[in-house]
């Protein structure tokens, strides 16, 4: 049988082309459409071909609002403050559980519940939880003189909403931390326990370095989640009181549904998008989990 | 199995059995018809509508209405303020899926000016379609208006230039409802002017452990410009004045929120983050001294399996500061432009919206809508008509300007200063005044200023 080495270079692009057709459309089409609606003034409902073309316009006026700025400093203060306490929670959580004990799969079970409710039921959950009058948590307070009314108060709003995302997303952290340690190689630690060292000079010198690539990417998946934080803070404050619990995401939807203005929620989708895009960027370039061992940054 | 004469008469003689059944049992909704609806038998409609305790009870008249027109109805519910989302898209569209849309009264404008309504005269006027003895002069005439007519002065209101658009059901003006027994107690008078009102929500907050004064709708966005508007006509503010100009900074509107915070301030646990139902819910558990909005409490309070005070509310008209003023508002059931099935939907507005369905959602804690419901014996039992009537008479259908921006201004200016101001982060002066900049911002863009 002939071989035509030429013809043959193709076959892998022939084999990766379906894929990236799809990619191409299934992924960078909505995000192009998103571009394009976000310089036009479009209501929700309107076709584009009428609507007024507006270019940088909208870009402009977006980050000239006062509202827009003060919705993206949430968000950011709301990402940082969940994903640190998660990512340690998680993380501390699988080392305590990494341990055969008796029972431990039936609490690894109820651990990892929270993740596969619904974020809207999270959110209506939470909103009971954290009720002035009914809920549960005042009515532990209660014995102790502590009314706090926790929805109708800016800081304490935004404490329940973290909350809420914590006990929803630690379980996640806490699968991925638990995989990468079961994974680990047995004899580095062992080594290290033959030289004496002590537990804490184990977690601190050999797992969390060996979990690194694992925690990187975890980071990354729950950055991004976080950012794009919506169902939950939905159903419990609807962005209140004030802007005080108003993620960007709420923001881009009040922006489509509320004020039906599909270009402008166009524009701050692009505007998260950039913002998302950098910090994940920043991120990879300093802990780039993918980078093979032995490369510099 | 082959279809035989034999089975084909027997599926007859069912038919006609069972249509013979449904006229004995159902003679009166059997006869009050159209001469054209027999027509529509078989057609289904889909009818959007709200998750709301007036709509709960609508819900239980469908199997009658399928009964006496052979139209069967396709529900899709959602929470009331979500409605709109689904609505716009689907009025937008060349052919939409719903037959019937309930808008909320703040709505009814904007949908009017998009093309996405038709307008119901000319059904009315079409001999086949019209209901006989539907009687329209009988729907309580701030409703009908209020809800119906699009088209007229600002906008909005009934005058020259209004068309029928359409026909309210779930309609609400307000009333204020207090506990008789805490006021009993407390030797509190039954309050007729903001004054009273005030003093009645301290004496309840000093001398009433865990109850609070007046229960209020105050949540980010809506909910808070909804309970500051509530309180906003009755000290003569309006939100725009007839020039489109926003009014929200003045004397009037910083009264009005100096008295909404107070009410706030010497409200139910947490009532700054109320939405309706939890406003509600706080006066029904008898967490709250008093409700005053709209009268869909009427039903709840008087259901001791929803309401723990049902023995012990009694009712008055919303009290006066400057003057006397109420709520206009609720539900209005309207046939999108896009829709398939018209008039099996004009059938099924006209049915549900007649006298004695009427009648049949308020015995069964409905909200009324129709002057011959009030004069019903059976209502009167339940329901404190009299006073109902009195803030009808007050009722004010420019307590809030429906204008197409009305979402955005309510949601996203008003909804967040008035929290900001409620829950102390903001002062009440710069904050509207900021507010008010922000809606000149929103009418200009819309064009109000062009001369």
């Amino acid at each position: 049988m002939s071989h035509n080495p030429a013809a043959s270079r193709f076959v892998p692009y022939a084999f990766a082309a379906p894929a990236v057709i799809i990619m191409v459309f299934g992924l960078l089409y909505p995000v192009a459409e998103a571009f394009r609606l976000s310089f036009y003034e479009l209501r929700l409902g309107e076709q584009v071909s009428p609507a007024a073309f507006r270019g940088l316009a909208i870009f402009i006026e977006a980050l000239g609002d006062s509202s827009v700025r003060e919705s993206m400093y949430v968000t950011l203060k709301y990402a940082f403050v969940v994903v640190v306490l998660e990512m340690a929670a998680g993380v501390g959580f699988a080392l305590m559980l990494e341990r055969p004990l008796f029972g431990m799969n039936i609490f690894r079970t109820i651990f990892i519940l929270p993740m596969m409710i619904a974020p809207i039921c999270v959110g209506l959950i939470w909103r009971y939880m954290f009720d002035a009058n009914a809920g549960p948590i005042n009515a532990w307070l209660s014995p102790f003189g502590i009314q706090p009314t926790w929805l109708a108060d800016s800081t304490l709003s935004f404490l329940a909403i973290c909350v809420a995302d914590i006990w929803q997303f630690t379980p996640f952290v806490l699968i991925m931390a638990l995989a990468g340690l079961q994974g680990l190689d047995q004899s580095s630690i062992e080594a290290a326990q033959i030289d004496g060292a002590t537990t804490w000079q184990v977690i601190r010198h050999i797992k969390l370095p060996l979990l690194a690539p694992i925690l990187m990417i975890t980071l990354l998946m729950r950055l991004i989640d976080a950012l794009r934080g919506l169902e939950v803070v939905y159903a419990m404050t609807n962005g209140g009181p004030g802007l005080s619990t108003e993620l960007f995401p709420l923001h881009i939807y009040k922006s489509a549904f509320v004020t039906q203005r599909m270009g402008h929620s166009a524009a701050l989708s692009v505007c998260l998008l950039l913002v998302t895009t950098l910090l994940s960027l920043a991120l990879m370039w300093k802990h780039n989990p993918l980078k093979r061992r032995g490369e510099t940054a | 199995m082959t279809f035989t004469r034999r089975h084909a008469l027997k599926l007859g003689a069912l038919k006609l059995g069972a249509l013979a059944a449904g006229s004995v049992a159902l003679p009166y909704v059997a006869r009050a018809q159209g001469t054209g609806w027999s027509k529509l038998r078989g057609q289904t409609i889909v009818v959007n509508w709200p998750a709301h305790p007036h709509y709960a009870v609508a819900k239980t008249l469908l199997p009658a209405f399928t009964a006496a027109t052979g139209i069967k109805v396709e529900l899709d519910e959602m929470q009331y303020l979500r409605l709109k989302d689904s609505q716009v898209l689907q009025m937008s569209k060349p052919k939409g899926d719903y037959d019937v849309a309930v808008y909320v009264i703040m709505w009814k404008t904007e949908y009017v000016q998009r093309k996405f309504l038709t307008e119901l005269e000319p059904m009315f006027q079409n001999a086949e379609l019209a209901m006989p003895g539907y009687d329209r002069g009988d729907i309580i005439k701030g409703y009908y208006e209020g809800l119906g007519l699009v088209g007229g002065p600002r906008g909005y209101l009934p005058g020259p230039g209004a068309k029928l658009y359409g026909i309210p059901y779930g309609a609400e003006c307000s009333v204020l409802a207090y506990r008789k027994d805490l006021f009993a107690k407390h030797n509190i008078a039954v309050p007729v002017t903001y004054d009273d009102m005030l003093k009645a929500a301290r004496i309840i907050k000093d001398k009433e452990p865990g109850v609070g004064g007046l229960a209020q709708r105050a949540q980010a966005g809506h909910q808070v410009t909804t309970g500051w508007l509530n309180h906003l006509t009755p000290h003569d503010g309006l939100v725009i004045d007839d020039k489109y100009l926003p009014r929200v900074a003045d004397e009037a509107a910083i009264k009005t929120t100096q008295v909404y915070k107070e009410f706030i301030e010497t409200g139910p646990t947490g009532g700054a983050a109320f939405d309706f139902g939890q406003m509600l819910n706080s006066f029904l558990q008898g967490q709250s001294a008093m409700y005053c909005d709209t009268i869909s409490v009427f039903g709840p309070a008087a259901d001791p399996s929803k309401s723990k005070i049902s023995e012990t509310v009694g009712y008055a008209v919303h009290p006066k500061a400057v003057k006397h003023s109420g709520e206009l508002g609720g539900f209005g059931m309207a046939i999108p432009a896009n829709s398939a099935n018209k008039e099996a939907a004009f059938a099924f507005i006209q049915w549900m919206t007649a006298k004695a369905q009427d009648v049949a959602a308020t015995a069964a804690g409905g909200q009324p809508m129709r002057l011959s419901t009030l004069d019903n014996a059976d209502v009167k039992k339940r329901y404190p008509v009299d006073i109902y009537r009195e803030c009808l008479k007050i009722s004010n259908p420019d307590w809030r300007p429906i204008i197409n921006e009305w979402t955005e201004i309510s949601e996203k200016v008003m909804g967040v200063h008035l929290s900001d101001i409620i829950t102390g982060k903001a002062e009440i002066k710069p904050s509207l005044t900021e507010a008010a900049a922000k809606i000149k911002a929103i009418c200009e863009r819309a064009g109000y200023y062009k001369t």
